[in-house]
């Protein structure tokens, strides 16, 4: 056994003129070769050999199946992070009464009985700068029935009961880090949750690549996408109350809060019905992506507050195939 | 010899706590009335100095005299002055009195600046204060990458235009748009047979396809009321998507009212099998009752 000739120095390229002398022992990888260059030179052969024989093994297959025409087996699935996803218990099954009945007693109960029109106060951390305030606009534009006010220096606590006294439903607070907008806090005002999320990937009206108008007062249309588990629900019904309840269909505009692996995708579109098969879609509108990091019971208290569900980096990061919302 | 000393440090040789600029030069020595370099200010070239300095929020006034230079241990004396701004101020005059007017209004004024700004800080402290996060290089750059893929793998335009479809065929809409379904559905059935088999074989992997993802994915149900109804349209579906695919390829070029181009059929040639995503069922529901 053992490594080979002692001259194998030598041989950098020309090791196959005589492979039977050199017998490896059966335990033997790549990794426990020493010298960087004979390692590197071995890995690439390995390498190579492994690609071969897949394509022999594919071609081997191609022809079995073309051999066996209609009687072959279906192709197999590819496993993506979806497929392969960690199942969570805590996944909402659509009958589940238990969650109907949360549903129907917690705080957004009153939105969803047509009780309450939202209100929406859209601020920022103090001292928004240039890109910050676009983004506000345009996001009260695309949310109707918000108001955009800017906080000089006041606290949050104290504003939280002026907003209650003035009859607002929620509070989205953005904060900014040197000049973009990063953080999100969104509060349902009379008690609700507060759910504070990183937002990233930010792209105002005019640097998104399309050829539409500005959105119109229509109400739009919500969708929101694959929210699975318990959170998820919370989540979404937290995004749903943001829009009033009967979307103007006539404005043709839908508003989408799509989650995929955590991070929530909003995008406003305008759409329009080509036939009935085909829908030709048209972004408007800010788009930005979010990630949940805290869902907070009351209104926004961040010493004394009582949390739901907080991103806890070290056991929640783990697995790359398990998510929370 | 303060004159000496002043001679040698100040002006000609090297202080260590000198720092010239363009324009001016300060003193760094903590005992600095004025924090500049002058030969009144320098602690070093001045036998009799006197200077205010604050610790742990507190005044103490420093005083040196001519008496005790032999001793550097007890050379400056410190005397505690009241929190009282007035009586703070009795108390510097009186520690300093027949000292020279200039020491005397310097410690004043050093005095007076040191009061504000403890004032200022303890104000500060009381508002708000902003917290600040370190951002660590490395979790950002995962977290952007996986935002990246997973923007990849949504797919966020098929998605949202299956939703608007299913909506519009579960009637969410009313009377908005009318399509003519029946004139299809007359020229599908010639196909049948043809396409009989091959959804047959659809129909498998469907249920295959099921039985995995029912996990997760609860839009099954709605899977299954489409395969429901797409037993009938099923067939007109595909052809559909045929005859579109064709009518697409002419009308590409002629774009309508500068919209985005459309997303292509071709891309949707098996579409309706692989529905991955759960859609909230909720608003569909509160939009139909609209």
């Amino acid at each position: 056994g053992g490594r080979g000739p002692v001259g194998s120095a030598a041989e950098d390229g020309g090791q196959p003129a005589a492979p039977e002398r050199v017998l490896f022992p059966p335990t033997f990888s790549v990794s426990e070769i020493k010298n960087k260059q004979r390692r590197h030179f071995m890995f690439l052969r390995w390498k190579q050999q492994q690609r071969k024989e897949k394509l022999a093994a594919r071609k081997k297959r191609r022809k079995e199946r073309e051999a066996l025409g209609d009687k072959a087996p279906p192709k197999a699935v590819p496993k993506t992070i979806e497929n392969q996803r960690v199942y969570d218990e805590t996944t909402v099954d659509p009958n589940d009464e238990e969650v109907a009945f949360d549903e129907a007693t917690d705080e957004f109960a009153p939105y969803f009985n047509r009780q309450t029109v939202p209100k929406i106060l859209i601020t920022t951390s103090d001292r928004p700068r240039g890109r910050t305030v676009r983004f506000c606009e345009q996001l009260s534009t695309v949310i109707p029935n918000s108001h955009v006010y800017y906080r000089r220096g006041l606290a949050l606590k104290r504003i939280i009961p002026q907003c209650i006294a003035r009859d607002f439903t929620d509070l989205i607070v953005i904060n900014e880090d040197r000049k973009i907008p990063n953080g999100l806090v969104l509060s349902h005002l009379p008690d609700g949750p507060t759910a504070h999320f990183r937002m990233s990937s930010v792209r105002l009206r005019k640097e998104i690549k399309r050829k539409g108008k500005e959105p119109t007062e229509h109400v739009p249309e919500v969708i929101l996408n694959n929210f699975t588990t318990r959170l998820g629900h919370s989540v979404g019904r937290m995004f749903a109350s943001l829009f009033p309840h009967d979307p103007q269909f006539i404005g043709r505009q839908v508003a989408t809060f799509h989650n995929q692996r955590d991070y929530i995708f909003f995008r406003f579109h305008r759409y329009i019905f080509k036939s009935e098969k085909k829908v030709g879609i048209q972004e408007l509108g800010p788009r930005f992506t979010l990630k949940l990091r805290s869902l907070q019971k009351g209104t926004f208290d961040s010493k004394f507050g009582e949390y739901e569900w907080i991103h806890k980096r070290r056991e929640m990061d783990t697995s790359r195939r398990k998510f929370h919302l | 010899s303060s004159q000496v000393v002043w001679d040698t440090l100040g002006n000609r040789q090297f202080c260590s706590y000198k720092i010239t600029t363009k324009t001016q030069n300060f003193c760094r020595n903590e005992y600095n009335l004025t924090g500049l370099c002058n030969r009144s200010s320098c602690p070093l070239a001045n036998s009799q100095y006197a200077t205010v300095r604050e610790e742990k929020g507190r005044c103490y006034l420093y005083m040196k005299t001519i008496e005790r230079a032999p001793f550097p241990r007890r050379l400056w004396e410190r005397v505690l002055l009241s929190k009282n701004y007035e009586k703070a101020l009795e108390e510097i005059d009186e520690n300093l009195i027949y000292w020279p007017r200039f020491i005397r209004h310097k410690c004043k004024q050093r005095f007076t600046k040191i009061t504000q700004y403890l004032i200022r800080i303890r104000k500060l402290t009381l508002k708000r204060q902003r917290k600040l996060v370190p951002l660590r290089r490395k979790i950002e750059r995962r977290e952007k990458r996986r935002e990246e893929k997973a923007l990849i793998a949504a797919q966020l335009d098929n998605a949202i235009e299956k939703e608007l479809l299913e909506r519009l065929k579960q009637d969410t809409y009313g009377d908005i748009y009318n399509f003519p379904i029946h004139a299809f559905d007359k020229a599908l059935q010639q196909q049948d047979a043809e396409s009989e088999s091959e959804s047959d074989a659809e129909k498998e992997e469907e249920d295959d396809e099921d039985t995995d993802k029912r996990e997760f994915v609860e839009a099954d149900d709605s899977d299954l009321s489409d395969f429901e109804d797409m037993d009938k349209l099923e067939t007109s579906s595909e052809e559909e998507q045929e005859e579109e695919e064709e009518v697409e390829k002419k009308a590409s070029h002629s774009k309508s009212k500068g919209k985005t181009p459309l997303k292509g059929p071709a891309r949707r040639k098996r579409c309706y099998i692989e529905i991955e995503y759960e859609e909230e069922t909720e608003p569909t529901a509160k939009t139909k009752a609209a």
